[in-house]
């Protein structure tokens, strides 16, 4: 026996990529398949295709809209009865689709014809396309969510400008989620309305600020995703400044928090100069930043947690309360952080460092250093798995917490971790039920002796998946589950000899 | 109406045209938000480059 690769094209085929990798991990999961993809001819995905070894054959001749179907099985009539699997998934009955009375226009035109008083394009395209139909929509008198990622910063830069003369908003690139007027777009919470308006250049920080404002019976006017490069020097935070203009003037709003990375000087100073001018009360985040100066009208907050209690009109207790989740034994001194939400695992950095403890990672915050490879060990590391290297032709992790959840088993394994960190992200869009597939992967690994599984929940009981069964599920598996990101972080701190 | 398109975005729930992944339709379906899902093929038979040039030469 030995491995046969199969490759076939379906020329003009399209379904969209979250449709595709279902299909693939299904058909990955037949008997005798070693890897399946089902991917659309782009020159990003031929590339991720030849770098899996997947690409041989009239793969090889796929264009963008072109389907490729690789199957790598442990013989050839495996990969044949693989091939016939995805050719059956991909011609039958798919989900319900939406019809649009029967209709569905297959240019933005025709769909501005259906709805004249469209006034929001939600963009989930191929990163390679995604600023083409963006510039669309926007000359079309749209403003635009861009959810797809591999946007170049050239054609964000662009577009942007673009819109702001146009007075239209550009959410994103890679802009994970928005909720506009109560309604929650791509990967949001189901919150209530409220006074408490946000901006944000991360999607799990949005999600993490608004599900707790939710939890402590607050409430969100609006939260407004600008993309994790706005605030870089070249864009000059166009998005964040037109969202955080439109909030101040905005009626709902009486609270304006804004949640980003720490953004250069230069930019910092637009954006502080601009909010100090506003009439109302204002909560920064700049996950991973020093404290700094800033207008009487602003508060900075370390934490997303002290971000959720500051717009809430409360204060930000010296300490939080500890729990202990220890032991860890003699030679499991470290802790390993793996996360499916960038700005929570920016967030437990910061954590840590200020907690005194030194912490590598492949996202670093300042006075965080880079890590050298996925393997290290033997050190505290705090991974965000849902960084591009981590989803490239993948999942990501909020979507099939798959691979997530094989490397908390994998820490588990490592005698030299005494605690693993992990975050559950929940909501529209992410996994059915995450807390079950993280509860299987630890209970791979015995209770006795094993590191301890210290977890976040970021969402709220109205969500799809509801966080208290989430909670429950994961609690039941043995997993300590803190009340907030942060808790989470701090306790795991604690677990490897912080102190606080 | 205001004076400005972004105050008239916040002011009522977004009336959406969802071009990609069509889950994202459904939801805002599902929330009852009025929504148009595109039927999307990748133009210019696929070539990015040429998409985009389009893109620019549209009005």
């Amino acid at each position: 026996m030995s491995r046969a690769l199969l490759t076939r094209l379906r020329k003009g085929f399209h379904l969209d990529s979250v449709a595709l990798m279902r299909i693939a991990r299904t058909v990955s999961e037949l008997d005798g398949i070693e890897d399946a993809a089902l991917m659309m001819g782009t020159s990003t995905n031929l590339e991720i295709l030849a770098d899996a070894g997947l690409l041989d054959g009239e793969g090889k001749t796929a264009q963008g809209g072109d389907l490729v179907i690789a199957i790598a099985g442990m013989d050839s009539d495996a990969a044949a009865r693989g091939l016939a699997g995805a050719d059956a998934l991909l011609d039958g009955p798919g989900d319900i689709a939406v019809t649009n009375n029967g209709w569905r226009p297959r240019s933005l035109r025709g769909a501005v014809t259906v709805m004249p008083e469209a006034n929001l394009a939600l963009i989930s395209v191929p990163g390679d396309f995604a600023a083409a139909e963006a510039r669309k929509a926007i000359r079309r008198g749209l403003h635009v969510m861009i959810f797809s990622d591999n946007v170049s910063l050239a054609d964000e830069v662009d577009l942007k400008r673009e819109a702001q003369a146009l007075r239209r908003l550009v959410m994103g690139p890679d802009c994970g989620t928005a909720i506009i007027a109560g309604v929650p777009l791509a990967f949001a919470n189901r919150v209530p309305r409220g006074g408490i308006g946000i901006v944000g250049a991360s999607g799990t920080g949005i999600q993490e600020v608004s599900s707790l404002i939710a939890r402590h019976y607050g409430g969100v006017s609006h939260a407004i995703g600008v993309g994790g490069r706005d605030l870089h020097s070249e864009v000059g935070g166009i998005s964040t400044l037109m969202a955080l203009d439109a909030l101040d003037r905005d009626v709902a709003t009486q609270h304006v928090v804004l949640i980003s990375k720490p953004p250069p000087c230069g930019v910092a100073k637009i954006v502080l100069e601009r909010v100090s001018r506003f009439t109302k009360p204002v909560t920064i985040c700049f996950v991973g930043a020093g404290e700094m100066d800033m207008p009487a009208n602003v508060h900075q907050v370390r934490t997303l947690r002290d971000a959720a209690i500051t717009s809430l009109g409360q204060s930000v207790p010296a300490s939080h309360p500890q729990v202990s989740v220890i032991g860890t034994r003699e030679h499991q001194t470290y802790s390993r952080g793996l996360f499916m939400g960038g700005t929570l695992a920016a967030e437990a950095q910061a954590v840590f460092l200020a907690a005194g403890l030194p912490i590598s990672s492949n996202v670093p915050v300042p006075g965080a250093e880079v890590m050298n490879g996925a393997k290290e060990t033997g050190r505290n590391l705090i991974l965000d798995l849902g960084a591009d290297a981590f989803t490239k032709g993948r999942p990501h992790p909020m979507i099939d917490p798959v691979a997530r959840d094989a490397a908390v088993t994998e820490a588990l394994r490592d005698d030299t971790v005494g605690v693993v960190l992990v975050d559950l992200v929940v909501g529209h869009g992410a996994h059915p039920n995450p807390a079950q597939s993280l509860a299987e992967a630890v209970a791979i690994i015995p209770e006795a002796g094993r590191p301890v599984v210290v977890a976040s929940v970021t969402g709220t009981d109205a969500d799809p998946q509801v966080r208290s069964i989430q909670v429950a599920t994961l609690e039941a598996a043995g997993i300590s589950v803190a009340p907030t990101s942060a808790d989470a972080a701090e306790w795991a701190a604690r677990a490897v000899g912080a102190k606080f | 109406m205001s004076d400005d398109p972004v105050i008239d975005l916040l002011n009522t729930p977004p009336k959406v045209v969802n071009i990609g992944l069509e889950g994202f339709a459904r939801d805002l379906q599902d929330e009852g938000v009025k929504v148009v899902h595109l039927e999307w093929r990748p133009p210019a038979g696929g070539d990015p480059e040429l998409a985009r040039l389009l893109s620019k030469l549209e009005a």
